[in-house]
């Protein structure tokens, strides 16, 4: 009854794990079978590997939290080896989460990722927290564009693009990613932000801004990807401050065919089973058979 | 499969020093000393995270937990009233190494004192406790009887020693020290004990999952970036990298 199709593969259900917030899967595996969700996400990949960000890394704030992880992972060769056999071993749809600095460095990583099991290739134009790269290609359509179209043409895995709310336009955006190839959006990633120590009378982080996500975000993420759907045919996967099936029903009517759910693993490993239980009764109450008849009904 | 967040009923939700409070819970908790549960004990997604705290005791069907009221978090929790529920997830991280004896030093700084009644009565051995404070002491008269000698200083000199607990020991009387307490403390202790007794840190950050997925917690160890939530909380003195 909640099985969604994306680009061919099938997934049980509309819920996916978002990157950074679930790691490769392992920790969580520990609280529930992760076999039961739709999909992974993983932990933003680049092609060496990377420690993150020094100084403080997470934030709370009212209904939601910054966070300036800064891509910590172990490259792309090291999931390989490391991570991926862990998620072969079981019955999961992987999105592979990969970002960078340079054009370069994504096709060399696309290319390894080309060879592996994974379903998609999550593309992340859209990470505030690492410096010469990531946002900054999904900030002006121009280098979105160049960045997608060069990964489309060496990627033997479908496209994922994952947009950022920082972007000059949404829709402009959007419209861009796909002209140049995405064969699916997912958005939103973080909102480039601000918090200030008042006391130290600097910024709470030493890159100065960060990422802020969770529930505080939800209704503008919401509105964007009602806006995208509006523009483009392509899948859509909406992310932004989901914690219960409501609000993953909301973005599915607003046009998504998949959701993550990112910041509300950390306030209950298992919230995703919740989220899927809440779907199925859902469906079930109002005689749903195929979540195609509400997407997008708005 | 591990639980995720069940179920604690408090016992008891005591002011036992200005702004520090002791939480009793009852349930079947497990744990050993410096491992640490999360904490929610409200609806809704403000505040957004559960709390982490360190185990206080665990004794017949009830968990302690000692916490100090910093921010809306705890000045939630420290509202509970006996009889409230609360979810807890947990026991998270690793704690202290049990197996060592001799002469040992325990070094709490303020509400780093936290794990080391739990700690006391489950170390063998002779145990001296040296405990630092702004200017209130607390949580003391618990663990006296679990230890040998109490050595305590305030900032303020209003009890013990006037100045910083780590004027108090010498690194040569002991075989072995346990630290928690904040992060010049931890620092100062490690290096007082560098190359002549070894040292044992129960590290803090701010944490997010609490269990190892989000990577918000991470310190720098001689191995790489570790997780205190996971690899810690409590490291080898030696292997944690201070920066500043």
């Amino acid at each position: 009854m909640t099985k969604v199709d994306i680009l061919g593969v099938e997934l049980k259900n509309p819920v996916i794990a978002a990157s950074g917030t679930f790691g490769f899967g392992r920790e969580f595996d520990e609280y529930f079978p992760i076999e039961s969700l739709g999909g992974i996400s993983t932990k933003g990949l680049t092609l060496n590997k990377r420690d993150g960000n020094k100084g403080i890394r997470i934030y709370e704030t009212a209904s939601g939290l910054m966070n300036s992880i800064g891509l910590q992972n172990p490259g792309v060769k090291g999931f390989i080896e490391d991570e991926l056999p862990f998620l072969e071993s079981k019955d999961i749809v992987i999105l592979a989460n990969l970002g960078g600095s340079t054009i370069e460095e994504y096709l060399e990583g696309i290319e390894l990722l080309n060879n592996t099991s994974i379903h998609f290739i999550e593309l992340n134009i859209s990470c505030p927290n690492v410096k010469e790269g990531g946002m900054a290609f999904g900030i002006k359509c121009s280098s979105a564009e160049e960045i997608v179209r060069e990964a489309k043409k060496v990627a033997k895995k479908p496209l994922i693009v994952k947009l950022s709310p920082n972007a000059e336009n949404i829709q402009e955006m959007a419209y861009s990613c796909v002209k140049a190839g995405a064969d699916g959006l997912s958005l939103v990633n973080t909102f480039n932000a601000l918090a200030v120590d008042i006391y130290r009378r600097k910024p709470v982080f030493e890159n100065i801004t960060a990422g802020l996500s969770g529930p505080c975000i939800k209704p503008i993420a919401l509105r964007m990807v009602y806006e995208v759907s509006q523009v483009v045919d392509v899948p859509i996967i909406g992310i932004g401050g989901i914690v219960n099936w409501k609000d993953a029903i909301e973005f599915i009517m607003a046009g998504a065919t998949a959701i993550q759910v990112g910041s509300a693993n950390f306030i209950k490993p298992d919230i995703m089973v919740d989220i899927i239980n809440g779907i199925q009764e859902f469906m079930r109450e109002e005689g749903i058979k195929s979540l195609d008849e509400i997407r997008g009904i708005i | 499969m591990k639980d995720s967040y069940r179920k604690g009923i408090v016992f008891s939700n005591t002011e036992i020093s200005p702004n520090i409070y002791e939480l009793v819970l009852e349930g079947n908790f497990q744990g050993i000393p410096g491992q640490f549960y999360m904490l929610r004990s409200w609806e809704g997604t403000d505040p957004f995270l559960p709390r982490p705290l360190s185990i206080a005791d665990i004794d017949s069907g009830r968990i302690k937990f000692l916490y100090e009221v910093k921010g809306k978090g705890t000045h939630i929790i420290s509202k509970l009233k006996k009889g409230d529920g609360l979810s807890l997830l947990g026991p998270l991280g690793n704690g202290f190494d049990l197996s060592q004896a001799g002469k040992i030093a325990l070094i709490s700084g303020g509400i780093g004192i936290a794990p080391m009644l739990y700690l006391a009565k489950n170390l063998s051995g002779e145990i001296h406790i040296f405990s630092g404070f702004r200017n209130n002491a607390y949580f003391l008269d618990q663990i006296r009887p679990y230890v040998k000698t109490v050595n305590i200083a305030t900032e303020n000199g209003s009890l013990g020693h006037k100045g910083l607990v780590t004027d108090l020991f010498d690194p040569g009387d002991f075989d072995l020290v346990y630290a928690c307490g904040p992060m010049p403390m931890i620092r100062a202790v490690v290096n007082i004990c560098k190359a002549r007794v070894p040292v044992f840190v129960s590290m803090e950050n701010r944490m997010a999952c609490g269990i190892g997925a989000c990577l918000g917690c991470t310190i720098e160890t001689v191995r790489g970036i570790e997780r205190v939530c996971k690899e810690g909380p409590v490291f080898k003195g030696e292997e944690v990298v201070f920066n500043d």
